[in-house]
């Protein structure tokens, strides 16, 4: 078996492609950086490649709203091959900016009947940019990315992370396909109680979304920022561990393809 | 051709939250309390566009159906004056023309993308107020709403037929009449055409043109005021001076060189072989080495005039500068992480105790911090590292210090232009933003400078500048370009003058890309529009970075071609515009000669007897003083870990929000290698004496840097003067004193200078109500900024205590130094003797605590500052969220104190080079052993209960609970 390829997608202001390249690299795969255009001027330049994975950052500043141009473009221009992408047994993962994108585009959660998506990831209810280290739980048995994964320990960094859905059927119907993937908790577990353990506000504290398949997925928490012991906020008072939470996602991953 | 304006509305059931902060402003303003503020924000869409595409761009595009609602008609119809409450007025708030709008830029590529032909974008807001009448709502738009510098205010309907901007330029040359002058009117030329020169200066230009018996052109005097400008060539500072202080008499040549550069000169001579400084004082950052692969560059810059009149742009634009600045280091360094020092005054002061012309400081203060934000954020680099102090005297003169930190290939570390390249820029467009910065950096604020200076004032567009990045490092690493700098302060004027100053450089000026028309080639020449970078490239190489820069969506542009001539020539349209030697530019500034006095105040001792009562309140008082009070509001708002390098993070702690000392970054993926940031300042010891305020803030940020595990023979400093009036010889005099201090320490501790920058005249003037003229100067204010290295950073530690059972040990000595502190600053005390440095304990101090760090033996380290041992052990405790028992009978003094004064002393007092350190006990015998040359003494204990208690012998002095001590600490800046 190959190494699997993983294609990290970065646009015009894109900033943690870098450390999500070395993360793949980490869990056993190969991974590259590709800046949008060239996708643009060959499509089909994705196929090379099993997983992609759209990093954080604010793609085009976060401008109108984040992900919001990126996400345009991606529904403009290359709707085509990314559905193919994902309809040929591959992953697409998203993470804090590229859950925003994936949301938006439609890749995540399909449009409803007025062709808008679902669901939306807007303004944090405090109304300011947050870093914070956040409590999670995995609610999912079908996202390929969370497996054998009970709980994580990862940093937030975002403006606009709050989950919201159109309405009650809607958030019903993605907690029954568990799609719902990912969830704030507290310390001890318990479904997180307001801010600061649900830092944005996301209803029913979700922190990550799986499509149908559980192939797709998209979250605020920035997984490639806890990779190793030192990055941990208090590794000086409780000691380094031996890896950081965030790497079993992207090892499963690349292990999806062994 | 239509204009649609789109009204974006919280969707029914969602929160308004701008509106509901709006209101909370306005209330403090003062306005009537039952005011309410309804926010929209919008578009302005130009072209010819159908009613259903513009809907569908409202739908599809520029809000979102989940969250939002919109309103779509044309400019002026009247279902956009529909309020959503009763008898609301409206106002809308708008840039002025010109004004950078990242957001319409990228809504214009949004709109593209769908498919529809847009000619114009604008965005802007709009507010639904309710509950008061017109005249409040002019109070509110002015205070709150807007900013004049920057929008415009529209109350009612919007009367707008066209958002282009521009028209046609007809080029005329003008000359300025200089030979024939009076030295009145050289004055009057200087002022009036904020060319901010001195008489000596202009009679210098004049006397030049009258032997070329010509006039010069108006961009020749625009070139000499930007290259001869204190911003870019710290005339005063590298000038002659005299200087006296009743102790000495010194007669610089250029003061900087012969006091901080001499230092870092004679550090490198001593080490010889060992010499780890690569470059300094020469580049736009300096650089030391790191790692066997790469080097370390670190720059950090001031912004403060246009921050004290418009603090969101301001601030915004000088982090986007200073990271250009490590940018444009070498052959460009890759930024790792930021700094970003502020001063403030008093956040709560009342409105109407504002003079005329100063923006509250609360709003300078959420303005700054955003504008740092939003740039940091999303360029992707880290802000690890800061501090904010306030002082009522930085009212009008507010002090944003930005810096950057970047990483750079050893072989990357220097660059040189050479005749026959091309002058290339790159990245942002040119327009008349930002014209006079330079020059109107070096004068003084008056009330007016709002109106006479908005010009100088802008936004940023980050996005912009993180594109540059993307294809300059690219660009680097394929060898395309020979040399790189900034476009700062002067614009093109200083970055391709200073680029060809040994060579020689013709500039194509009608070739810069406009943002739009109508600019003239002096505008073009001194624009300071941001995001842009000049390199020199070889013609071989000219299609690839072009055809690189394209890749990614960036406009590069030949500007120019260096030339072996020794002359700036200009050009527009093959018309020459202006000629200069480049000899005469950057050599022919007459030198002045300043003196400068200072008076060593003698040390006025405080009679402590009688006053040690109520030290419990004075230790919660100092937590709460804001110079001291938790910044987390502040700190969680910036990305501190993108790039994946944080390892010890700027909140830490059982609960992750105690004070850490420095940061540790590890800049390489995949290596343990790992540096430090930290800063000190402290502007209150400057009213007692500059010398010891620089010594003190030089061991502040070295301490800082130790104390998380740095290597003190491995740390670089900074500085950055920030001064009032420096005319005044008093005023200059206390800079010069500051400057020695710089020396001897430097010197003393073997720590380089490499690099720095001033910012002088940060004085406010204005009229008082009986017509008299008020000038506030803001104190004298240094900021070191330390750059250290730890080889493995799991070997750092931090300030929290750890462990019940621990053993506390303060190391270094106390003495009765109270001047300046924190505690007579609560108590509203003045006098007492001002901290000094001693370097021979220095020198003892900070190898033993790295050593015992770096072997493991130390659990927690906190520095001694602000407020003493008593706010070092309050904030070790209630971070570590443990117990804190200390004896003050066991803490190590220079010599004998006893009664209040003793207690007043141990607990508060600032003495430098302290630390309190929690070593486990089985560990204590190695530690004391480590300490062998050091003052070190077990003082206290780490416990499992949760008080912070101090005594002394069996006397009890204090026993406070750390969730109070904690809330203290919180509660004032918890915004």
């Amino acid at each position: 078996m190959t190494t699997p390829k993983a294609l990290v997608l970065r646009a015009p202001g894109t900033n943690c492609d870098h450390e999500t390249k070395y993360a793949f690299e980490l869990a056993g795969g190969q991974a590259d950086r590709m800046h949008i255009n060239r996708v643009l001027e060959n499509p089909s330049v994705v196929q090379q490649y099993q997983i992609m994975c759209i990093p954080g950052g604010f793609s085009y500043g976060d401008d109108v709203a984040a992900g919001r141009i990126f996400a345009n473009q991606m529904r403009s221009h290359l709707a085509e091959v990314l559905h193919d992408f994902k309809c040929s047994d591959k992953l697409i993962l998203g993470i804090c900016n590229g859950f925003q994108v994936l949301i938006k585009s439609g890749l995540l959660l399909a449009d409803d009947s007025n062709g808008d998506p679902p669901a939306t990831l807007c303004w944090n209810n405090h109304g300011l940019y947050e870093d914070r280290w956040v409590h999670l739980q995995n609610a999912s048995d079908k996202c390929v990315f969370l497996r054998g994964v009970e709980r994580m320990y990862l940093p937030i960094a975002h403006a606009e992370g709050k989950f919201v859905m159109s309405d009650d059927a809607v958030a019903d119907q993605l907690q029954a396909n568990q799609q719902l993937a990912l969830k704030y908790v507290s310390a001890s577990g318990e479904p997180a109680n307001g801010f600061p353990e649900n830092p944005n506000g996301a209803e029913r504290n979700v922190a990550g979304v799986c499509d149908d398949s559980g192939r797709v997925f998209g979250l605020m928490p920035h997984p490639e920022r806890f990779l190793e012991g030192t990055q941990h906020p208090r590794w000086t008072r409780e000691g380094l561990q031996a890896e950081g939470d965030g790497l079993a996602l992207f090892r499963n991953a690349v292990d999806y393809f062994a | 051709m239509s204009l649609w304006e789109i009204d974006i509305y919280p969707a029914d059931g969602q929160v308004d939250r701008a509106g509901k902060e709006l209101t909370t402003d306005a209330i403090d303003l003062g306005l009537d309390a039952s005011i309410q503020v309804a926010a929209v924000h919008g578009y302005l869409l130009e072209g010819d566009i159908e009613e259903a595409d513009a809907n569908r761009l409202a739908d599809k595009l520029l809000a979102d159906s989940i969250v939002e609602k919109t309103v779509v008609a044309q400019v002026g119809a009247p279902s956009l004056e529909q309020s959503p409450v009763e008898g609301a007025l409206l106002v809308y708030v708008i840039n002025k023309p010109g004004v950078m709008d990242p957001v319409a830029m990228s809504a214009q590529k949004g709109i593209e993308d769908l498919g529809v032909a847009v000619d114009q974008v604008r965005t802007f807001r709009k507010y639904w107020v309710s509950g008061v009448d017109q005249d409040s709502v002019n109070r509110l738009a002015e205070k709150v709403l807007a900013n004049d510098a920057i929008e415009q205010v529209v109350h009612g309907r919007l009367q707008l037929n066209a958002l282009a901007l521009g028209n046609p330029y007809k080029f005329e040359l003008k000359t300025v009449e200089i030979r024939s002058l009076s030295d009145d009117e050289l004055e009057i030329l200087s002022k009036e055409g904020q060319l901010y020169l001195t008489l000596v200066e202009m009679q210098t230009i004049q006397k030049r043109f009258q032997q070329l018996e010509r006039e010069p052109t108006d961009i020749e005097l625009e070139s000499i005021a930007q290259t001869w400008s204190e911003h870019c060539s710290h005339k005063t500072l590298a000038g002659r001076i005299a200087y006296k202080d009743g102790e000495t008499e010194r007669h610089f040549e250029n003061m900087l060189k012969e006091t901080v550069f001499a230092a870092t000169v004679k550090i490198r001579e001593e080490l010889g072989e060992d010499d780890w400084c690569v470059s300094v004082f020469k580049d736009n950052a300096g650089i030391v080495t790191f790692d066997d692969d790469f080097n370390v560059a670190f720059k950090v810059e001031t912004h403060n005039h246009p921050s004290a009149l418009e603090p969101y742009g301001g601030a915004n634009t000088g982090i986007g500068g200073v990271i250009r600045d490590t940018l444009g280091t070498g052959m460009g360094a890759k930024p790792i992480c930021n700094t970003d020092v502020f001063c403030f005054a008093n956040p709560e002061i009342a409105h109407d105790e504002l003079p005329p012309g100063v923006l509250h400081p609360r709003r300078v203060m959420k303005g700054v911090v955003s504008g740092v934000r939003d740039y940091g954020n999303r360029m992707g680099i880290p802000t690890v590292n800061g501090a904010i102090y306030f002082d009522d005297r930085y009212l009008g003169n507010p002090l944003v210090y930005a810096g950057n930190v970047g990483l750079i290939p050893k072989e990357k570390s220097f660059k040189e232009a050479h005749a026959g390249e091309w002058a290339v820029v790159i990245g942002g467009h040119t327009g008349r933003d930002g014209i006079h910065g330079a020059t109107f950096s070096s004068a003084e604020l008056t009330s007016d400078s709002e109106m006479l200076s908005g010009g100088a004032v802008q936004i940023g567009n980050a996005i912009t500048e993180k594109m540059v990045m993307d294809v300059l490092l690219e660009a680097r690493d394929r060898d395309l370009y020979t040399c790189v700098t900034d476009c700062g302060a002067g614009g093109l004027s200083s970055a391709i003058g200073e680029m060809g100053e040994e060579i020689g450089v013709e500039v194509y000026l009608d070739k810069a890309p406009l943002k739009y028309d109508g600019l003239s080639y002096t505008e073009i020449w001194i624009s300071e529009a941001q995001e842009r970078m000049v390199f020199s490239v070889p013609d071989e190489n000219w299609q690839e970075f072009k055809a690189l820069c394209e890749s990614e969506g960036v406009a590069a542009t030949i500007v120019g071609k260096f030339v072996d001539h020794g002359r700036l020539v200009l050009k527009y349209h093959d018309q020459v515009v202006g000629d200069l030697t480049m000899e005469f530019l950057h050599d022919g500034r007459p030198p002045i000669i300043r003196d400068a006095h200072y008076e060593i105040p003698a040390v006025v001792q405080i009679n402590l007897e009688g006053k040690a009562a109520s030290l419990e309140t004075d230790l919660e008082a100092i937590l709460s003083s804001l110079n001291v009070a938790s910044k987390e509001w502040v700190v969680r708002q910036y990305d501190h870990e993108v790039q994946a390098g944080s390892a010890v993070k700027p909140m830490v702690g059982v609960e992750n929000d105690g004070p850490g000392d420095a940061a540790v970054v590890k800049p390489v993926l995949g290596s343990s290698k790992g540096i430090t940031v930290s800063c000190g300042m402290n502007p209150r010891y400057g009213d007692y004496d500059t010398y010891h305020m620089a010594a003190s803030a030089i061991d502040e940020a070295i301490r800082n840097s130790v104390a998380v595990g740095a290597d003190p023979t491995r740390i670089a400093v900074l500085d950055n003067f920030c001064w009032g009036y420096t005319d005044r010889p008093e005023t200059l005099g206390s800079l010069v004193r500051a400057a020695l201090a710089c020396y001897d320490l430097a010197v003393d501790l073997k720590t380089p200078f490499i690099s720095g920058k001033d910012s002088l005249n940060n004085e406010f003037s204005y009229q008082n109500e009986a017509g008299e003229k008020v000038t506030i100067s803001i104190p004298p204010t240094l900021l070191i900024s330390a750059i250290g290295q730890v080889d493995d950073v799991s070997t750092c530690t931090t300030m929290d205590a750890k462990e019940a059972g621990n053993v506390l040990y303060q190391v270094g000595v106390t003495k009765r130094e109270l001047g300046g502190s924190h505690w007579t600053l609560i108590r509203d005390l003045d006098g007492g003797a001002v901290p000094t440095v001693c370097t021979e304990n220095c020198n003892a101090v900070f190898p033993a605590v790295h050593q015992a760090i770096k072997s493991g033996c130390v659990r927690s380290c906190h520095d001694l500052s602000e407020g003493g041992l008593a706010v070092a052990a309050a904030e070790m405790a209630f971070a570590g969220g443990l117990g804190i028992t200390i004896d003050l009978a066991e803490v190590p003094t220079d010599q004998g104190y006893s009664g209040d004064t003793e207690n007043v002393v141990k607990l508060f007092a600032e003495s430098n080079t302290r630390f309190l350190i929690e070593v486990a006990p089985e560990n204590c015998a190695a530690f004391e052993q480590a300490m062998a040359g050091a003052t070190a003494a077990r003082i206290g204990t780490v416990t499992d209960g949760d008080q912070l208690i101090i005594n002394n012998g069996n006397t009890n002095l204090l026993t406070t609970a750390i969730g109070q001590l904690k809330e203290a600490w919180q509660s004032p800046l918890r915004w």
